[in-house]
C-alpha cells in the first residue's frame, strides 16, 4: 500500500527550510574539479552581470593569483578592503567579516570556501564566515574544489596521495541554494597550466609533477561530476517528495555509527556521511565509553571528542553512552531511536582472540534482528591513517606538564607493589614447602594475585601473575634455583597458573571499574540533585545566577558568569554584586555572538578559539535566554564527554530554573495588572457615587442659603448649614480613607514601631471617637496590669477607630460595643464586638476587600475602605484580621498582632519610690 | 473695629481658608492680619506685635517650621499650627520648635476657638505672675502649694516623678505636650530619647487618676505626638 499524501513532518521541515531561506541569504557555489578550471573567473562574470542588473554586489575577497583574465573581469566591481592579520611576523590578508556585515551588500563574493582563517579571526574557517553572512541575510557567491569536500577527503587522498587539510562540511555544500559546476577537460586545464595562466611558471612546474597529473585530474573531474549529479538527483527527489511521489524510497532510514578511540574513527565518520547522504538518512554517531576504554590515556579520549564534534559538523547527531557492555548499549540506543542500519569499523580482535573473547560486531550481528549491520573495510595496513596526526584541541598547559610524571610514578608504584606481593607470597610458600603439596603453594600465589587485582589494579596483578610463575618455577620446581624444568607437566601448571592469574586480574579489575563507574554515576546524580535542589530555592535571577555559578565552580572548577540580555537582544554584564566564583572579564562580544547564533564558542572550540573563556548558550523552551561564560581551570574537566554531558544537563537545569522564575514573575505581574485594573474600576465607581452624593447635597444646601436667604427662617438656615457641615465631614472622611489606603498600598507608610501600654492606644481611639460614640455603652476588658505592645500607635489607633466607626455605622444607636484585649506569650488579640445584625455568612473575607460594602445602596455611606485599611495595617504589623458572628447576636471583628519581644524595662537610675 | 481687640496674624497661602478664618475670627472679635508667605508673616508679627499667630505648615517658600524658629528667637507669642493629616512628624517638629498647639485640617471653627482661648490664657498666665495654686478639672483637684492630689474627696498618693509629670501637664493644661517636651521637663535633657518612660509613668498616673484607664477623661493621648491634660473652660 502506498500512502500518497506527503509526509507531514517532511512538509513541515520543508516549510521551515523555506522560511529560513526567506530570511537567510542565498549561497551559490562555483564548484570545480581542481584549481585553475575558472571558478573565480566564472563567479566574477556572473557578478558583473548582476551588477549590470543593478544588484548591490561587492567583492569580499577574491584570489586573483595574478591571472590576467581574472583581474580583467574584476574591473568595475566594488572590492572591500581585506582584514590584515599579523601572524608570526607575516601579515595575512583575510576576509573582513565585520566590515562586510557593516557594509551590508545584497551580494558578496567570497572566494575559496575551504580556506582556514588566520588566528585572530572570528571563526577558524571561512565557511563559518559565509554561514554568518547567510544568517545575516546577505547572498554569497563562493568557490570550492571537489577535494575540499569533507566526505571526499579520503577518496581524494587515495586517488592523489595528497592529504587535503582544508575541508568544508558537506552540509554547507548540501544547503547551498545553487551549485554551478565549472567544468574543464583535463587536457585543456593542463594546457592552461603550461601557458602559465594558472600558476607562475615555477609553481606550475611543481604542480604538474604532483597534484596536476592527468590521471589525478580525470579522477577529480569524475568525482566532481558525480557529486554534482548526486545533488541534481537530490533535487529531483525533493521534487518528488513535494508531489507525493513516494514509491521509490521508503523513508525513515536511520543510520547509527559507532566509533571508538582508534584512528579509524574519523574515516568511519566520513564514510558514514556519504552513506547517509546516499540513503537520505538521518544519522547518529555514538561513542560508548566502557571501562576498558576509560583506561586509555586522556589524549586518545580527547581525540574521540574531536571526532564527535567533527561528525556534528557533518550534520550528524552525536551521542555519548557509558556502560560495560558496548553491544548492549548500542542496541538499546538503536531501538530507542528506531535505527535501521548500524555501521561499524571492522572488528579489532582478529583470529583466535576474536573467537575466544568475542567481538562487539559478532554480538551485534547476533542480537540485532531487524537492523542491518555494515562494516567499513580498512585500507591495507593502518599506516596511511597513522600518518595523519589528529588535530589537537587546545589544551591547558598546566595539567599537561605534571601529567606524564604522575603516570610514571603510578606505574612504578604498582610495579613495586607487585614485587612486594610476590616476595611476600614466595616467603609464605617457602615456609610451607616440604609440609604441603606444591598445588597448595600455587594457591598461595593465586591469592596474592587476587589481592593485587582487588586492591592495586590490573597492571600490578598481571605483573604479579608473571612474577609468581617465575618465582614458583625458580624456587619450587626441580631443578631448584634455575628456570629450567625437569618435568614437562609443570609447563601445563605454569600455563594454567598464568592464565588463571590473568583472568582473575581481568575480572577483578573490571569489577573495580564497574564500582568506580557506579560511584562516579552516583556522584553525578548527587551533584545534579544538589544543583536542582538549590535552584528550586532561587526566587529571582540573581539568586539563580549565584547558585549556578557556585555549583559550576564546584563541579567544573574555574570561574563563570551568567549573562542575560536586556530587551531580549543585547547582553549586558549582571549588576548584582559578584561572588568569589564569578568571572569578571567575560568578552561580551563573544557572548553576544553565542547568544545570536545559539552556538558554543570560545576557548577550545572552532569559533573564536582565542577567547579566554568558553561561552555556552542557555536554551530554554522559548529559545536562547542567556549565555554562560566559563573560564575553566582545566579545559578537560569541561570537554571530556561525560563532563560535557553533565554540563549540558547543568545548563538545561539552570535554563529551566530561570524560565520558571521568569514565568512566575510574569504571572505575578499579570495578576497585579488585573488586580489594579479591577481596583481602578471599583475605585472609579465608588468615588463617583460616594463623592458625588455629599457634593450634590453641599451644593444644593449652600445654593439655597445663598440664593433663597430672604425666604429662610432661622431654624431652616441652621438645618441647611448643619447638612453642609455633615456632608463635608463625610467627604473629608472619604478623602482621608482614600489617602490612607494609597499611602499603605504605595508602601510609603513605614511603621514607626514603639512600645506602648495597650490601654493608651485603646484610650486614644476612644477619645477620638468620643463624639461618635455618644449615647452608647463601651465596655473595655483589658488584661490586668500594664500591658506593653510594640506597634505603630497612629496606625493601630486608626484600626480601632475604623472598627468602632464600622460598629457605629452598622448597629442601631444606643447598642453597646465591647472592646476585649487578650494577651498571651506570643500574641495580642483585640476584639471589637457589637450587638448589631451580624454579618451575612460568606462575606467574611470580602468584607476586607477594597470598596466592598454589605449593602451597596444602603443608607450607610463610605466607600468601603475602612476595613481594607485595617487589613493593610494589621498585615503590615505581621498580624491577621478577621471577623465572625457573636454568641447572642452581633458581629465581632478581631485582629491579632505578634508579640515576640520583651517589653522595655526602666533603667534603675530613675529615682522614684 | 476696635483697636483693643486682640490681633491674630494668619500665615496661610490658601485664599479660601483665609477667607473663612477672617470671617469667623472677626465675628469672634479678633483683628485678623493675613500673610501669604512666611517672610511676609514674620514682617507682620514684628510690626503688629499680635496676641497670637495661626501658621500653616505647608507654605510656599520659607517653610512653617523655619518661621517658628525665627519667631522664637525674639518672641513668645502663642503659635497655633495648621497641618494636613498624617504628618505626625511635622506636627511634632513644629511643637518641639516652639509652637503652642496644632490643628489638623479640616477643622471646625469651634476647635480652633478653643485652642486660641487656651493659648491666650496660657500666655496671659506666663505674663502675669501665676498665683493660681489650685487646679481643677472634673473630679481632679491639685493643690500646687500643698502638693496634694484629690479625686473627689479621696487623696491620691503620687510618687515624685508622677507628681512632677502631673505639674508639667497642669502648667500647660489644654495644650499638647510632645514626648520630648515632657522628658525634658520631667527627667532632664539626658533622657530625651527614652520615650517609653513617659508612657510608663503616664500609664501609672492614669491608673491612679482615671476611673477607667482605657477611657481617660483627664490624661488624653494624642497618638504619635504626645499628651494633653483635659482643660475645663
Amino acid at each position: 500500500m502506498t500512502d500518497l499524501r506527503p509526509d507531514p513532518d517532511e512538509l513541515l521541515a520543508r516549510v521551515e527550510r523555506e522560511e529560513n531561506q526567506r530570511r537567510r541569504g542565498r549561497l551559490k557555489i562555483f564548484f570545480g574539479a581542481a584549481a585553475g578550471v575558472g571558478k573565480t573567473y566564472g563567479m566574477l562574470l556572473v557578478a558583473q552581470a548582476k551588477r549590470a542588473e543593478g544588484v548591490d554586489v561587492v567583492v569580499g575577497l577574491v584570489e586573483t593569483h595574478d591571472r590576467q583574465e581574472t583581474i580583467a573581469v574584476l574591473q568595475g566591481l566594488e572590492v572591500l578592503p581585506p582584514k590584515l592579520v599579523k601572524h608570526r611576523g607575516t601579515v595575512q590578508r583575510e576576509f573582513d567579516l565585520e566590515g562586510t556585515l557593516k557594509r551590508r551588500p545584497t551580494l558578496v563574493l567570497v572566494d575559496e570556501l575551504a580556506h582556514s582563517n588566520a588566528v585572530g579571526c572570528r571563526h577558524s574557517k571561512r565557511w563559518q564566515d559565509v554561514e554568518e553572512l547567510l544568517n545575516a541575510g546577505i547572498d554569497v557567491y563562493s568557490t570550492l574544489n571537489v577535494q575540499h569536500l569533507e566526505s571526499l577527503n579520503d577518496d581524494v587522498n587515495l586517488v592523489t596521495g595528497v592529504q587535503v587539510k582544508e575541508t568544508v562540511p558537506d552540509t554547507v555544500f548540501e544547503l547551498a541554494d545553487e551549485v554551478e559546476l565549472i567544468d574543464l577537460p583535463p587536457d585543456e586545464l593542463l594546457l592552461r597550466l603550461k601557458e602559465g595562466k594558472v600558476y607562475v611558471p615555477q609553481q606550475a612546474e611543481r604542480a604538474m609533477r604532483s597534484f596536476f597529473r592527468k590521471g589525478n585530474l580525470i579522477a577529480l573531474r569524475e568525482l566532481s561530476l558525480r557529486f554534482t549529479a548526486d545533488r541534481v538527483d537530490a533535487q529531483m527527489q525533493d521534487y518528488r517528495e513535494i508531489h507525493a511521489i513516494h514509491d521509490v524510497w521508503p523513508v525513515g532510514d536511520r543510520l547509527l555509527v559507532c566509533i571508538g578511540p582508534n584512528s579509524g574513527a574519523e574515516r568511519l565518520v566520513r564514510a558514514a556521511k556519504r552513506f547517509s547522504t546516499s540513503l537520505h538518512a538521518h544519522w547518529l554517531v555514538a561513542y560508548v565509553e566502557t571501562p576498558e576504554l576509560q583506561r586509555f590515556p586522556a589524549e586518545r579520549r580527547d581525540e574521540v571528542l574531536r571526532v564527535l564534534r567533527f561528525a556534528e559538523q557533518l550534520g550528524a547527531e552525536t551521542v555519548t553512552l557509558s556502560g560495560s557492555d558496548m553491544s548492549k548499549e548500542i542496541l538499546s540506543l538503536a531501538k530507542s531511536r528506531n535505527v535501521t542500519k548500524i555501521m561499524l569499523g571492522k572488528p579489532g580482535r582478529r583470529g583466535w582472540k576474536r573467537w575466544v573473547l568475542g567481538s562487539v560486531v559478532d554480538k551485534l550481528i547476533a542480537e540485532a534482528h531487524n537492523i542491518n549491520v555494515y562494516l567499513l573495510g580498512s585500507p591495507r595496513g593502518e599506516g596511511i591513517l597513522e600518518q595523519k596526526r589528529p588535530k589537537q584541541m587546545p589544551e591547558p598547559k598546566v595539567r599537561r606538564l605534571g601529567y606524564p610524571w604522575e603516570r610514571v610514578k603510578r606505574h612504578w608504584l604498582s610495579w613495586g607493589w607487585a614485587l612486594v606481593m610476590t616476595s611476600g607470597t614466595t616467603l609464605l610458600a617457602w615456609l610451607m614447602s616440604g609440609k604441603f603439596e606444591s598445588a597448595n603453594l600455587i594457591m598461595v600465589y593465586l591469592l596474592g594475585v587476587v589481592f593485587m587485582a582487588a586492591r592495586v589494579g590490573r597492571e600490578a596483578s598481571i605483573l604479579t601473575s608473571i612474577l609468581s610463575v617465575a618465582a614458583f618455577d625458580f624456587l619450587f620446581v626441580t631443578p631448584i634455583y634455575t628456570f629450567a624444568v625437569a618435568d614437562a607437566q609443570y609447563l601445563v601448571t605454569f600455563f594454567i597458573m598464568l592464565l588463571v592469574g590473568l583472568i582473575i586480574s581481568h575480572l577483578t579489575s573490571n569489577v573495580r571499574f564497574q564500582a568506580k563507574i557506579a560511584s562516579h554515576r552516583e556522584r553525578r546524580a548527587n551533584v545534579l540533585y544538589a544543583l536542582s535542589k538549590d535552584l528550586a530555592t532561587g526566587r529571582n535571577l540573581a539568586d539563580i545566577s549565584k547558585i549556578a555559578v557556585r555549583h559550576i565552580h564546584e563541579e567544573f572548577g574555574g570561574t563563570s558568569v551568567l549573562l542575560f540580555p536586556v530587551d531580549d537582544s543585547r547582553l549586558v554584564y549582571p549588576q548584582e554584586p559578584a561572588i568569589a566564583e564569578s568571572l569578571h572579564a567575560a568578552d561580551l562580544g563573544v557572548a553576544q555572538w553565542v547568544f545570536d547564533h545559539t552556538r558554543i564558542a570560545g576557548q577550545g572550540t572552532d569559533t573564536l578559539p582565542g577567547a579566554s573563556a568558553v561561552y555556552f548558550p542557555l536554551s530554554g523552551f522559548r529559545g536562547v535566554i542567556g549565555v554562560l561564560a566559563l573560564r575553566a581551570a582545566n579545559l578537560r574537566r569541561v570537554f571530556l564527554p561525560e563532563q560535557r554531558r553533565l554540563l549540558d544537563t547543568f545548563l538545561s537545569q539552570i535554563a529551566q530554573a530561570i524560565e520558571r522564575v521568569h514565568f512566575a514573575e510574569e504571572v505575578q505581574q499579570t495578576q497585579l495588572r488585573m488586580e489594579s485594573e479591577t481596583l481602578r474600576n471599583s475605585l472609579l465607581s465608588a468615588i463617583s457615587h460616594d463623592l458625588r452624593t455629599p457634593l450634590s447635597v453641599i451644593v444644593g444646601a449652600a445654593s439655597t442659603l445663598v440664593e433663597e436667604d430672604a425666604h429662610l427662617n432661622a431654624p431652616d438656615r441652621q438645618e441647611l448649614s448643619l447638612t453642609i457641615y455633615d456632608e463635608a465631614l463625610r467627604m473629608s472622611n472619604l478623602a482621608n480613607n482614600i489617602l490612607d489606603m494609597a499611602r499603605l498600598e504605595g508602601g510609603q507608610a513605614s511603621l514607626n514601631l514603639q512600645w506602648y501600654p495597650l490601654d493608651e492606644i485603646i484610650g486614644g481611639a476612644l477619645t477620638r471617637m468620643h463624639k461618635r460614640l455618644q449615647g452608647r455603652i463601651v465596655n473595655t476588658r483589658l488584661p490586668d496590669g500594664l500591658c506593653w505592645v510594640r506597634l505603630d500607635a497612629v496606625l493601630i489607633e486608626q484600626v480601632l477607630i475604623n472598627l468602632l466607626d464600622n460598629a457605629c455605622k452598622y448597629t442601631p444607636g444606643g447598642s453597646p460595643i465591647d472592646i476585649i484585649a487578650e494577651l498571651s506569650t506570643h500574641i495580642l488579640k483585640v476584639t471589637v464586638a457589637d450587638r448589631g445584625s451580624g454579618i451575612p455568612a460568606g462575606s467574611e473575607e470580602k468584607l476586607f476587600d477594597k470598596f466592598y460594602q454589605v449593602h451597596r445602596e444602603g443608607k450607610q455611606s463610605g466607600v468601603g475602605l475602612g476595613l481594607a485599611i485595617c487589613k493593610a495595617i494589621v498585615i503590615a504589623h505581621g498580624g491577621v484580621i478577621g471577623v465572625g458572628n457573636r454568641h447572642g447576636g452581633g458581629a465581632q471583628f478581631f485582629f491579632i498582632l505578634p508579640v515576640d519581644e520583651a517589653s522595655p524595662q526602666l533603667v534603675d537610675e530613675l529615682e522614684d519610690e | 473695629m476696635n483697636n483693643t481687640n486682640p490681633v491674630i496674624v494668619v500665615i496661610e497661602d490658601d485664599s479660601q481658608i483665609c477667607r473663612f478664618l477672617r470671617t469667623s475670627l472677626r465675628a469672634q472679635g479678633f483683628q485678623v492680619i493675613e500673610a501669604g508667605t512666611g517672610e511676609r508673616g514674620l514682617l507682620e508679627i514684628g510690626r503688629r506685635k499680635p496676641e497670637l499667630v495661626i501658621l500653616d505648615l505647608g507654605l510656599p517658600g520659607m517653610d512653617g517650621i523655619a518661621v517658628i524658629h525665627k519667631v522664637r528667637e525674639w518672641s513668645a507669642v502663642p503659635i497655633i499650627v495648621l497641618s494636613a493629616r498624617s504628618q505626625e512628624n511635622n506636627k511634632v517638629n513644629a511643637l518641639d520648635a516652639g509652637a503652642d498647639d496644632y490643628l489638623t485640617k479640616p477643622f471646625s471653627i469651634g476647635e480652633l476657638l478653643a485652642r486660641i482661648r487656651v493659648s491666650l490664657r496660657h500666655a496671659a498666665r506666663l505674663a502675669g505672675d501665676s498665683t493660681e495654686t489650685l487646679f481643677c478639672v472634673g473630679d481632679l483637684q491639685v493643690d500646687l502649694s500643698r502638693r496634694c492630689v484629690f479625686i473627689g474627696e479621696q487623696e491620691i498618693h503620687l510618687t515624685p516623678i508622677e507628681y512632677r509629670l502631673l505639674t508639667v501637664l497642669i502648667h500647660h493644661a489644654g495644650k499638647v505636650l510632645t514626648h520630648r517636651q515632657l522628658l525634658l521637663h520631667v527627667w532632664g535633657p539626658a533622657y530625651i530619647e527614652h520615650a517609653h518612660y513617659v508612657r510608663i509613668y503616664m500609664g501609672q498616673l492614669r491608673r491612679k487618676l482615671e476611673a477607667d484607664p482605657a477611657q481617660p477623661h483627664y490624661l488624653l493621648t494624642e497618638a504619635g505626638i504626645g499628651y494633653r491634660l483635659a482643660f475645663r473652660e
